[in-house]
């Protein structure tokens, strides 16, 4: 019998109220650009990962472990999982 | 009495901290590398400033899991000093051995220059030698030394008396002018300064020597 294998995406962002330099910086290319109109822009992480458990809750909570421990900061960020069958 | 330097893959500062202690100040120190675990014998550990484990992830958030550092959160709570300095702040933050976090630079720039530094709390050790004064001048080299807490945490540094140093002006947007903080016990502090490059008349600046004199005293 083959392990099930799962796919997760983590996305990290900067908590609102921390500034973030580079996404400021990235605005103003953009209007440098000539594209109008952006009223925010924040950059965060996408951290894309294949796992493998014995079932899908195992897998989403060994991934938010991950997410919690180590991918993101909670003193500065904010995570979300999103998990697929792969 | 000895010092510990531990050294990570991406540390740099290391043998700057190394002549600093043993070199200029005669403190006998060895240097630790991060899968080491033994710490005994030593009566304070430095974290010295880089880039460690190539600063991937965020800022010292996979140093964090190093053998020695497993070592240094028992070592701190038995009232070992430990001095973590600009990316050994960053460490010491994401191991928890103190608050907040270290984020870009406000202007995105990497600074490195001179900045006066006022002495905001002699509470501890550290920062005895400097109180009088009030101020010294420090170098700076960082890209990520925007200090940042939530509101809550700040209300406690400053309950604490646990801001130790504030730049005379900000030159990374950090919260409260924050530019080192100690834990309440005192026994660590965490800066982004460099006092080890202020140690040797040669290379500018004796100002940094007092807070390494401190380790051991």
């Amino acid at each position: 019998m083959t392990v099930p294998r799962f796919q997760a995406r983590v996305l990290v962002r900067l908590r609102p109220s921390v500034l973030d330099p580079a996404g400021e910086a990235a605005r103003g290319a953009a209007a440098r650009l000539g594209v109008e109109g952006i009223s925010k822009l924040r950059i965060g992480k996408a951290v894309e990962l294949e796992i493998e458990a014995a079932d899908a809750a195992e897998a989403r909570s060994r991934v938010e472990l991950l997410s919690d421990r180590l991918f993101a900061n909670p003193v500065i960020e904010d995570w979300s999982l999103e998990l697929l069958d792969s | 009495m000895s010092i510990g330097v531990i050294v990570f893959p991406g540390s740099n500062c290391d043998r700057d901290v190394l002549w600093a202690t043993q070199g200029c100040l005669g403190l006998p120190t060895r240097r630790i590398w991060h899968e080491e675990t033994d710490l005994s014998g030593l009566d304070a550990v430095v974290l010295p400033g880089g880039f460690s484990y190539g600063d991937y992830l965020r800022c010292g958030a996979i140093a964090r899991f190093a053998p020695a550092l497993r070592s240094l959160v028992e070592f701190t709570a038995e009232g070992g000093r430990v001095l973590g300095i600009c990316n050994g702040f960053q460490v010491l933050t994401e191991l928890g051995l103190l608050p907040g976090a270290l984020t870009r630079n406000r202007d995105l720039h990497f600074i490195c220059e001179d900045v006066n530094l006022t002495v905001v709390s002699a509470r501890t050790t550290w920062l005895q030698n400097y109180s009088a004064k009030g101020h010294l001048t420090l170098p700076i080299a960082h890209g990520e030394g925007r200090y940042q807490c939530s509101e809550d945490t700040l209300k406690q540094l400053q309950d604490d008396d646990a801001i130790a140093l504030r730049y005379g002006n900000n030159p990374n947007g950090s919260v409260d002018d924050i530019a080192g903080i100690t834990n309440p016990k005192g026994n660590v502090l965490g800066l982004m300064p460099h006092p080890e490059r202020a140690c040797d008349p040669a290379t500018g600046g004796v100002e940094g020597r007092a807070m390494l004199q401190a380790l051991l005293n």
